[in-house]
């Protein structure tokens, strides 16, 4: 046991060194003052001038703007599906169609970007001609259509988030509710979601993230004027490494360990006050 | 007969449509319309005919003709031109080969960095997860982004390789088969350490002992009992890096070879630059034929795992 003990610690070390070097040295060069951007020229002293500029950037700020936009009806619309999703796949039974619903919710998972962003453009390109010819009707690519097509790819791990937790717990509550007479909307809305809020929570910030960070995607399915966020990145960093970009992606990364920092504390006191009803329960 | 009210099948719709069928036909219709028919639609499309004008061919697959034969007209010559264009060829090679490397490479540094963490008390544990996931939460361009800065001639790398006086000249690391590696393995090592992490916390360690008492030495009752009984997660965590591997487009853009392609890039090419619309339908597909086996092996895996948290 000790010895590849050892061995698999040094390389834990090295992994954790490995995962934050480069996300320090975006932190620490955004303090950078010197014009070469990954070169620290002790004669100046730090400087928060990039992160003034990027408040003034507005491609930058708009583009930020659009992200969360698009992201938060990302999330919410996946969420709605995908425990719609997730409750038919491990409550309902057998029904016609069931192992199709089961690919499909998997497929867009594995699913290589690429060909979810070509396949949802031809999609769109063919709509647009049917409802040209059909109705006149000239609809743009923009915001509708990026959202539709974040739904569509991040409603899958929401669907196996809710799964999962579905599959972990008991039904038998439900079945009692159900024994005592509440219809089967009144047990979801009163007894199932409050079970699973915790995995619809998580499958939410997850739908989120990967919304906010989506960049193969957007770029099919996106129309002029509507650039995100990982867009606008994207072609900066084409163009060499800007210390605009390091000043950014230094505010995103406190943001998320903020986050993490704060849902940490707040399962730990969950926890405590869990225990302690629990003591409490066995002594009285 | 003339009958008021609501036409019949909105009624025949209500009476025979329970609401269990309503929730189960949400989810049904919105995948079937935007991930089921796009994908039927780049099948077609991958069959048809180049148009200059950058519009999709919509010329019918079958026709009847008047004698009444039934006519199925599928252009294969874009798939031919996948096996026959040498451009092409090298670029699969080089995405299987690169997605191949790098899930060894995931693997050699993600087992020993699980195998730690599911060893570690149970307080460590959470905090070193929390390590592994956190840089997940955080912008996958900006990560790739950032190794640009430390990999680039002049960037954090060469400074102090070259302030220690390791070495003279700078190397060149930016836009090489190495810095593409570099990248896939950091973007998802993750991906590999969080289901071998799985897998390895729930081992039962008294087998281990046993082993011991026996007197099997530590890297006999590894290779014996841990890392067999680990197989599952290690399957996968190496699908989970191998089949985004493959369809890579970000990484290899950012930090890859000008002079060789990966299969994601041509796709966009084709796409997006010559306006093929049928040649990139057809990557699309015949890169899905290659990752049908892993994918299919992936989800099966998958059922395993949600019918074992069922019991």
């Amino acid at each position: 046991m000790k010895s590849h003990g050892l061995f698999s610690k040094t390389m834990l070390a090295l992994g954790f060194v490995f995962l934050y070097v480069p996300i320090l040295s975006m932190v620490f060069f955004s303090f950078n003052n010197s014009r070469l951007v990954t070169v620290w020229d002790p004669a100046n002293s730090p400087t928060l001038k990039w992160y003034g500029r990027l408040f003034s950037d507005d491609a930058i700020l708009s583009a930020a703007w659009l992200s969360i936009q698009v992201a938060a009806m990302t999330a919410t619309g996946a969420v709605i599906l995908g425990t719609l999703a997730g409750l038919v796949l491990s409550r309902f039974g057998p029904f016609k169609g069931r192992a199709l619903l089961q690919g499909l919710t998997t497929a867009p998972l594995v699913m290589p970007e690429v060909i979810t962003g070509l396949s949802m453009l031809l999609l769109f390109v063919s709509l647009e001609q049917l409802m040209q010819f059909m109705f006149g009707w000239q609809f743009d690519r923009g915001v509708a259509t990026i959202t539709i097509a974040h739904i569509t790819f991040t409603m899958a791990y929401v669907t196996v988030v809710v799964q999962s937790r579905l599959a972990s717990f008991d039904d038998s509550l439900e079945e009692a509710a159900l024994d005592l007479g509440a219809r089967p909307a009144r047990v979801f809305f009163r007894i199932t979601v409050p079970l699973i809020l915790p995995a619809i929570l998580s499958g939410w910030l997850l739908a989120f993230t990967l919304s906010w960070d989506d960049l193969v995607v957007t770029q099919f399915v996106s129309g002029p004027g509507s650039n995100t966020l990982p867009m606008v990145i994207f072609s900066r960093v084409r163009l060499g490494v800007s210390p605009v970009v390091n000043a950014l992606a230094t505010i995103m990364v406190l943001i998320v360990a903020l986050g993490v920092i704060l849902s940490a504390f707040l399962m730990r006191r969950q926890e405590q006050r869990r225990k302690r009803e629990e003591q409490m329960a066995a002594s009285g | 007969m003339f009958r008021y009210g609501p036409p019949r099948w909105t009624e025949y719709v209500l009476r025979n449509w329970s609401g269990q069928r309503l929730v189960i036909a949400i989810p049904y219709l919105w995948l079937v319309l935007f991930f089921l028919i796009p994908f039927l639609i780049v099948l077609k499309i991958s069959f048809a005919e180049f148009s200059p004008l950058g519009r999709p061919p919509y010329e019918p697959v079958f026709q009847w003709l008047d004698e009444g034969a039934l006519q199925i007209k599928l252009l294969v010559g874009s798939y031919v031109y996948l096996f026959n264009e040498p451009l092409y060829v090298s670029a699969w090679i080089y995405s299987v080969k690169v997605a191949f490397f790098s899930t060894i490479f995931c693997l050699a540094l993600g087992y020993p960095m699980a195998y730690a963490i599911s060893r570690a008390p149970p307080t460590q544990r959470n905090i070193f997860l929390m390590l592994i996931i956190l840089p997940f939460w955080t912008s996958f361009l900006l990560r790739v982004y950032a190794w640009i800065g430390l990999l680039k001639t002049d960037g954090v790398i060469n400074n102090v390789l070259q302030f220690l006086g390791v070495i003279d000249e700078p190397l060149a690391m930016m836009n090489t088969s190495f810095a593409v590696y570099i990248g896939i393995v950091y973007s998802y090592l993750p991906f590999m350490i969080l289901p071998l992490y799985s897998n390895l916390e729930k081992h039962d360690l008294t087998l281990l002992e046993a082993a011991q008492d026996l007197g099997a030495g530590p890297v006999k009752s590894f290779m014996r009992i841990t890392l067999p009984l680990s197989m599952p997660g290690v399957v996968a965590g190496s699908l989970l890096v191998f089949i985004p591997a493959v369809g890579e487009y970000v990484i290899p853009s950012l930090l890859g070879r000008t002079d060789q392609l990966m299969v994601a890039k041509l796709l966009s090419d084709e796409f997006f630059l010559n306006r093929d619309w049928p040649k990139a339908s057809a990557v699309a597909i015949a890169m899905l034929l290659l990752l049908v086996v892993p994918i299919m092996i992936f989800q099966y895996f998958q059922n395993k795992e949600l019918q074992a948290q069922k019991k």
